[in-house]
């Protein structure tokens, strides 16, 4: 490691990780901020309203960033807010405000790419941390030394990089690496697909990316005028879909790296999706560091990723080249096999009564898991349910209903209840 | 007037003979294992080749090394570097900064063009780079002619334009096309066939065809139109663009060559007797039109479309 950072010591005979990676989430609007604070994330990035590349998610005004920044900061958590499009002329108007803005509302930091946006940060709002977005596509030391030396905190390396790589960065250069673990990712090296600007005239470096690369295509190759098909007529089409990233088997490894922070992808998922997928990392991160030598994966964490997956996944390029296996021919997502029921908002230790905002239909009779990072999973059947005035209910029906019924087992305010479909 | 280089992407040391004739003042050669999507693979003995051809003609040669490197090639740029500072090449074109960073240490004086080939989209970007040590910026093919004259009104370093031929639109560094075969269980084609040029994706909604290569570098797909606006140089020439470069990578030898030609008689005429040019330049896209290739329509890129995002 660089100098001699240490990332682990003996402490009573025993080796322990001194060096904890931060556990970065995504949120794509405030309630999501507060369950991935909640559920465990030490940072959190969002999108705002502008310089972001998605411009599909709800992303937060001014005022919710300062809220999100007020709520993770009782938690010691940082927020970072992405402004990393490929700007053109027409968006520089606005970009000095906007940034001034940021740093009044208090977030950390903000994930760029572009140069101009890095530099105005410097000029107009010198608080705020600057980190390379991944989508500079960073793939080798020297270029991570480059940014380095114009004095960035923190880039995210390009998805293709392995870890024998990133070994060798962190050995040459003094800088926070971050870099994905959990979610979706670009088939192309980000920042060098334009497919949508060619095929739907949406900018894909300025957050209108339509995904034409999960699309399907047909193979031909062209003989003289002729155009021979590389497919048979059984043969499913020409695709380039990638499973998602799912390292939760490396992060053994990227923690004995020294990487300074681990991305899960996502600020357009669900509560349901960033509270599971957060708690399971943090549960990994937290037991390797407490004893490396005897950890093993637990297979309840590996099931715990799979309730909110609507895709297959793999670990990409961290452990190697990905082949054919690590896309996704024929087939373009896998139905989730679970159903976000329930937020609880209380629970009566007396009566053993919960009340909970209804997020998806369920009825008495019911098995449903509760979850949440006060408790260990556990399922029950629901009984009678009742509505907010004591009024029985046939079935929780109606979207963020307020309901009440009988759990054993205590739960806690933001604990979230799931339903096997 | 001052008037625009004409930089072609020649096929072989040969083809710079036809190129040189046919009017170009620069070529860009260049080998994969450094450089991105190029016409022709030129090795050390070519790009040395290639200068002393290109000097016989008075005309300047860049090599390309705008790949994304990983850090097992790191080591060898700077070699590589200095065999082209020593062989006299005009310049270097990058997009990674670890190039530049190489470039600084080992041939400070080698002049360098950023070219990263979708990031060049805002004056500012053009003109940090040139801070960092760039003399000329290659925009982005995705912007418009508003954009372009924009970028040209502010920038401090030269300004490079695509006029002609077809642009990249997606790079990954997965072997998609071998992939796909070993998926359907073709093994044997993968040696035979993931490295032939000549193959295109068909995109059954959009009735396009994206022509599409693996190489050293990763997959690279390609746009389904040739950008031509050889009648629509006005703009571009007033205001003072430094470079127009036609792309000849996938195309036949001729084919560029003749597109050379065309182009150097657009450019004269533009720059230096304006009514001839407005009279004639409906005949030179003609003639470009005459030689396209059937499965490659001609557009105007983005120079006159809008994008939202």
């Amino acid at each position: 490691m660089w100098r001699n950072e240490q990332i682990s010591k003996i402490i009573d005979g025993k080796r322990v990780i001194v060096k904890k990676p931060e556990l970065l989430a995504p949120a794509g609007n405030l309630e999501k901020l507060k369950v991935a604070v909640h559920y465990g994330a030490d940072a959190v990035f969002i999108g705002g309203q502008e310089y972001g590349l998605r411009s599909n998610a709800d992303n937060f005004t001014l005022e919710e960033m300062a809220e999100g920044v007020r709520f993770a900061s009782q938690y010691g958590a940082k927020i970072y807010v992405t402004t990393n499009i490929y700007a053109h002329n027409e968006n520089m108007p606005g970009l000095e405000e906007y940034l001034q803005g940021l740093q009044e509302a208090g977030v950390h930091g903000i994930i760029v790419a572009d140069p101009l946006i890095i530099e105005t940060a410097r000029r107009v709002a010198p608080k705020l941390e600057v980190h390379l977005s991944t989508q500079q596509s960073l793939t080798n030391w020297k270029a991570v030394q480059f940014w380095k030396e114009e004095g960035l905190e923190r880039v995210v390396l390009a998805r293709e990089t392995s870890a024998e790589e990133i070994r060798e960065m962190k050995e040459k250069v003094d800088i926070e690496i971050e870099t994905f673990i959990h979610g979706a990712m670009c088939i192309a090296y980000s920042g060098r697909c334009v497919l949508s600007n060619h095929m739907t005239a949406r900018d894909s470096n300025r957050g209108g990316c339509c995904q034409s690369c999960r699309w399907d295509y047909d193979l031909y190759k062209l003989e003289g005028d002729r155009e021979i098909a590389l497919f048979d007529e059984n043969d499913d089409p020409f695709a380039m879909s990638p499973k998602d990233l799912n390292l939760i088997q490396s992060i053994p490894k990227m923690i004995e790296l020294g990487i300074d922070s681990l991305k899960i992808e996502g600020r357009m998922k669900s509560i349901h999706y960033v509270a599971t997928v957060v708690s399971v990392y943090r549960k990994v991160i937290d037991a390797y560091c407490a004893d490396p030598d005897n950890f093993v994966i637990r297979q309840e964490w590996l099931d715990e990723l799979d309730k909110c997956a609507n895709r297959d996944t793999a670990p990409a390029f961290f452990e190697g080249v990905p082949g054919y296996k690590e896309q996704m021919f024929g087939i373009h997502s896998k139905k989730t096999t679970y159903d976000f029921a329930g937020f609880v908002l209380d629970y009566d230790r007396e009566t053993k009564i919960v009340t909970l905002q209804q997020r998806n239909f369920f009825k008495p009779g019911d098995t449903v898991e509760f979850f949440g990072p006060e408790i260990e999973n556990f399922t029950q059947t629901v009984g009678t349910i009742w509505d907010e005035d004591g009024n029985e209910l046939d079935a929780a029906r109606h979207p963020l209903q307020i309901v009440k019924f009988k759990v054993e087992k205590e739960v806690f305010p933001y604990n979230m209840m799931r339903k096997e479909q | 007037m001052k008037k625009p280089e004409l930089l072609v992407t020649p096929a072989s040391v040969a083809h710079i003979h036809d190129l040189a004739k046919a009017g170009a003042d620069a070529v860009l050669v260049g080998e994969q294992r450094y450089g991105l999507r190029l016409a022709g693979e030129f090795k050390r003995l070519e790009i040395i080749e290639a200068v002393n051809v290109a000097r016989q003609y008075g005309i300047r040669v860049y090599v390309a090394m705008n790949a994304l490197f990983h850090n097992d090639k790191v080591d060898e740029l700077g070699d590589y570097v200095r065999f082209l500072a020593d062989t006299g090449v005009d310049a270097i074109v990058f997009g990674d900064p670890a190039v530049l960073m190489t470039v600084r240490e080992t041939a400070p004086h080698m002049k360098l063009h950023w070219n990263t080939e979708t990031t060049a989209t805002n004056w500012y970007a053009c003109n940090y780079w040139g801070r960092k040590g760039a003399k000329r910026a290659v925009l982005a093919r995705e912007l418009n002619m508003d954009a372009i004259i924009e970028i040209k009104q502010h920038a401090e370093v030269e300004i490079e334009v695509q006029v002609h031929g077809m642009t990249c639109m997606f790079q990954s560094k997965r072997s998609l096309i071998g992939n796909y075969f070993e998926y359907q269980g073709k093994l044997m084609e993968i040696e035979k066939q993931k490295y032939e040029k000549g193959m295109f994706l068909y995109d059954k909604e959009r009735d396009n065809k994206y022509p599409i290569f693996e190489d050293e570098n990763g997959t690279h797909i390609m746009s389904p139109n040739d950008i031509c606006i050889i009648d629509e140089l006005e703009d571009m020439v007033d205001a003072g663009i430094d470079s127009f470069k036609i792309d000849g990578v996938l195309h036949e030898p001729e084919y560029i060559t003749k597109v050379t030609e065309l182009y150097r008689r657009a450019i004269d005429l533009c720059a230096e007797q304006r009514e001839r040019y407005e009279a004639e330049k409906d005949e030179l896209l003609a003639q470009i039109e005459a030689i396209q290739p059937k499965h490659r329509p001609l557009d105007t890129g983005f120079f006159f479309k809008e994008t939202v995002y």
